[in-house]
């Protein structure tokens, strides 16, 4: 067979997202908003006028990314925005520098309280890993 | 295959779906493929808060190499029936492989 089964036997694909603006949440924590362009069986993903939104407490920064080729590994999930609800969010926007400021606080905050979690535990004859990176 | 089957008929229902990045995702059961990838609709994020990003989002697709459980509402759920899909399937396995034992079982 040179074509993957998932082309005859899928009950369900991501046409119905095509030149639709998503939200994809990557395992590493990020998400970037785009127009789905293309997509294949692995859920590789092509998008395109890309941003990768950062989120901390009430507020949010963007950054251009442009085109984005995304390895379907990396894949959480894909989300269709709503635009009436994206237009009314109750989330501030704020220049860039500023959000990378506060993820940059936020960042040291909860090392430093995994830090004494990390040091209670070990007290306790417990050992504690850090996987920070990756979402499992 | 069985577990496609199973959630072939489960489209419609309202399930919650746990990822294991402990989202959980409560919503419409739209359909499913063989990788048990999931599309759900009218989505609700549990504990809304930690996730300010799924706002905006009312149907999401869930793939489901990231999947850690899917919660499911009982009455939906025939289990004798599951139980006696999963005998033959388990049947038909070890047929397979008395016949020919070199091979390997076949992929689901």
């Amino acid at each position: 067979m040179s074509f993957a089964p998932q082309f005859f036997t899928t009950a369900e694909s991501l046409v119905d997202s095509l030149d639709k603006k998503l939200l994809v949440v990557l395992r590493d924590g990020r998400k970037i908003i785009g127009i789905l362009r293309s997509y294949d069986q692995f859920a590789n993903l092509v998008l395109q006028d890309s941003l990768e939104r950062i989120y901390v407490g009430d507020a949010y920064g963007d950054i251009e990314r442009g085109v984005f080729i995304i390895r379907g590994e990396n894949v959480v999930l894909l989300g269709e925005i709503d635009c009436d609800i994206e237009d009314a969010l109750p989330l501030r926007q704020l220049p860039i520098e500023d959000i990378l400021q506060l993820q940059r606080e936020e960042a040291e905050e909860k090392a430093r309280k995994d830090k004494l979690r990390h040091h209670l535990l070990y007290k306790q004859g417990f050992s504690v890993d850090f996987a920070d990176n990756d979402l499992y | 295959m069985l577990f496609y089957s199973f959630f072939k008929t489960q489209v419609g229902q309202h399930v919650t779906v746990e990822l294991k990045n402990d989202l959980a995702i409560q919503g419409v059961l739209e359909s499913v493929d063989q990788f048990l990838n999931f599309k759900l609709k009218d989505i609700k994020v549990v504990d809304e808060e930690r996730y300010p990003h799924m706002l905006s989002v009312k149907n999401c697709f869930v793939r489901g190499s990231v999947v850690r459980y899917v919660q499911l509402s009982p009455p939906t759920v025939d289990t004798a029936l599951l139980q006696d899909a999963a005998r033959r399937e388990a049947q038909s396995t070890q047929q397979m492989q008395q016949a020919k034992p070199n091979v390997a079982p076949p992929v689901a």
